[in-house]
């Protein structure tokens, strides 16, 4: 059982790592549903 | 961990049930990764937000590790944030992903 | 003919006082937590302005060390002693509180700002004697009203606090009692940005050698927003930053990209220059007090001083080819666009390889990038990583990928054709920009034949979309044609008037 398949996926991204939206499009290629995407910024 | 994005975790793992909520993150070091794991595991170390004090043990991973990426589309992640790899230093944030995870994970 | 860039200011204030009353990670924990041990541990890691004076990478900023100097001293650096600490340097300077609390009054022109007149007496010296300065400023400044009467003002009509050492030396009262885009905090966040773009403005001026008259036009970059409640970012912090700074025939506008606005407003500037709409340009953008002390709480933990203490602020002098000084090549534009998407290395493609690629160059082509120039001293201990390092760390991997270089040379070319940070965590005030300056002097010495100027803004800060952003450009040694070497209007007179007669005299041979 894999660990993202059916779940519901909360993002919290970094502008300086990786921005939120990359994550989401990850994440549903792997079948999760994306309840909330963030990306923050600390500069 | 920004106080917005705080509020919204802990409201979805309200709605939703803990057990059935994953975090991923995408923070640019170990350390800062650590601190957003814990914030969703054990609450906020910097005691200002909604999470302070708040133990909801979410299951939580950086995008970058191991088992997480292995279920993502390879193509996908190959485009989005492979890249990455070659900037971030991997191996300091899937250890303080995996010490958070062992310590506070309920899930 | 292409543009060139005649000179840049780059300014600092040492604001201490605002940090613990302005920056908003302060101002956010006095609201959530103000019993906890950060708002207790907090003054005692304020730098004092002689700290903030031998700080190394504010001695690069205004351009008495360069970034070469910086890269060889090992971090971090808020432990160690720059062998500089002058005030002035040669891009700008380092003003003080007391002397900003003043220019800042002298910036107001609805008389929001009081001061208590102990202060003002005891301070307008220094401000006078400040370079930069000169009469019609100076003669602004009021004598200022009594200490019972400021703090009667920030009690009883919500007016902000200005503080110096801890003690309340004057406030900024709000432009209307109902309007919250008038209160007092939007006017102060407000003056400070305007007063460090005329900063900017006047250091920008003297450096590039030209007369306030030639300026034709100005554009602000900043992140802040003037305007009532019926138009909350109208604007237009250009014009009222430029009437101070007494650019008498130029008119403005502000031009709006999150960080990446600095950029955005060079690549305007310059095409309004080749365009020939206007002559000279000057691009300028004063500081944030709201990030002052952004990362504190890291800091703080972590033993060090507040090093986000400073308000920052640039400009750059954009004028016609002078067959001189490095032109702006429009030409080489990179662009994040609406269907880039926010990968890092679609970002990174958009405005770094495509760019080139279309341009017939390689990476290594650009002898020096410029990307965000935040100051890795500031950044690491909060978690966010060195910015800058990451940044060329990106563009390798592109270049590897492309085949401009080999893996092998990853780390050799992030040493070669990058910096290291220096610049305060200002947003827009580190963003690409900050080597402008600089990367003037380093083309105008042969160091150099081309730099890229990149600048990224986090759009989705501002809840209107999810996209990120970014342009780029570049600069480059001039090639030595200047405007006036072309067809005067006088030869071209001269030129008509002979083709019309010798039509006419072949006509008159053809009637007879």
């Amino acid at each position: 059982m894999g660990i993202l398949a059916g779940k519901k996926v909360i993002i919290i991204g970094d502008r300086d790592g990786i921005p939120g939206e990359a994550i989401k499009a990850c994440a549903e290629s792997a079948g999760a549903e994306v309840v909330f995407s963030s990306t923050e910024c600390f500069v | 961990m920004d106080l917005e994005n705080q509020k919204r975790v802990k409201e979805f793992a309200e709605q939703y049930g803990p057990e059935n909520v994953v975090v991923l993150l995408g923070a640019a070091e170990g350390e800062a990764s650590g601190l957003a794991a814990e914030t969703v595991t054990n609450g906020d170390p910097t005691y200002a937000g909604p999470l302070t004090g708040v133990q909801l043990g979410l299951k939580v991973y950086h995008v970058c590790e191991p088992e997480i990426k292995a279920e993502f589309d390879e193509a996908v992640y190959d485009e989005q944030v492979s890249m990455m790899e070659m900037v971030l230093d991997v191996d300091d944030i899937v250890s303080e992903m995996t010490s958070i995870r062992e310590q506070y994970c309920k899930y | 003919m292409k543009s060139v860039i005649k000179g840049a200011g780059y300014i600092l204030v040492h604001t201490p006082d605002m940090v613990l009353h302005n920056g908003t990670t302060q101002t956010t924990e006095r609201i959530v937590n103000p019993d906890g041990e950060y708002l207790k541990e907090l003054p005692s890691h304020i730098r004092s302005f002689d700290q903030a004076l031998s700080y190394w990478p504010n001695q690069v900023y205004i351009g008495n060390k360069t970034p070469d100097d910086l890269a060889a001293v090992e971090q971090p650096w808020y432990d160690k002693t720059c062998d500089v600490n002058d005030r002035y340097g040669k891009f700008g300077q380092i003003m003080p509180q007391e002397e900003f609390l003043l220019l800042m009054q002298a910036c107001d022109v609805f008389d929001l700002v009081k001061l208590d007149k102990d202060f003002v007496a005891a301070n307008k010296p220094a401000l006078a004697a400040n370079p930069i300065m000169d009469e019609s400023i100076l003669a602004r400044i009021g004598e200022g009203i009594d200490g019972a009467e400021v703090a009667r003002l920030v009690n009883e009509e919500h007016s902000e606090g200005l503080y110096h050492n801890g003690t309340l030396v004057g406030c900024v009262n709000r432009a209307h009692d109902i309007d919250v885009n008038l209160s007092a905090h939007v006017m102060h966040e407000n003056i400070v940005s305007k007063a460090s773009s005329v900063m900017a403005l006047l250091s920008a001026v003297q450096n590039a050698g030209i007369s306030k008259d030639e300026v034709e036009y100005v554009i602000d970059c900043c992140e802040e927003a003037c305007g009532d409640m019926n138009q909350r970012g109208g604007g237009n912090f250009a014009k009222a930053a430029a009437e101070i700074a007494g650019l008498n025939n130029a008119t403005g506008s502000d031009a709006r990209g999150f960080c990446a606005g600095p950029s955005h407003a060079m690549i305007e500037a310059a095409a309004l220059v080749e365009s020939g709409a206007y002559k000279t340009v000057i691009v300028t953008a004063g500081g944030c007090t709201a990030k002052l002390g952004m990362n504190g709480k890291d800091h703080v933990k972590k033993g060090l001083p507040i090093l986000e203490d400073m308000v920052g602020g640039f400009a750059v002098v954009v004028t016609q080819n002078d067959g001189v000084n490095p032109e702006i090549n429009l030409e080489i534009l990179g662009r994040h666009t609406v269907g880039t998407g926010s990968a890092p290395q679609a970002v990174i493609g958009s405005l770094v390889t495509d760019p080139l690629e279309r341009a017939g160059l390689k990476v290594t082509d650009i002898d020096k990038f410029s990307p965000e120039m935040q100051n890795p001293d500031i950044t690491k201990p909060a978690g966010a990583g060195d910015v800058p390092q990451a940044n060329y760390k990106m563009i390798a991997a592109l270049a590897v990928k492309r085949g401009d270089i080999a893996k092998a040379d990853l780390a050799k070319f992030t040493t070669e054709h990058g910096l290291t940070g220096w610049a305060p965590t200002q947003g827009h005030i580190p963003s690409g920009v900050p080597y402008i300056g600089f990367a003037r002097e380093d083309l105008l010495a042969g160091k150099i034949s081309r730099a890229m100027i990149i600048g990224k803004g986090s759009l989705f800060l501002g809840r209107m979309t999810n996209l990120f952003d970014g342009v780029s450009f570049v600069i480059q040694k001039n090639s030595g044609e200047t405007q006036a070497a072309g067809v005067s209007e006088e030869e071209v007179k001269g030129m008509i008037a002979k083709a019309m007669k010798e039509f006419a005299a072949t006509l008159l041979a053809q009637a007879e």
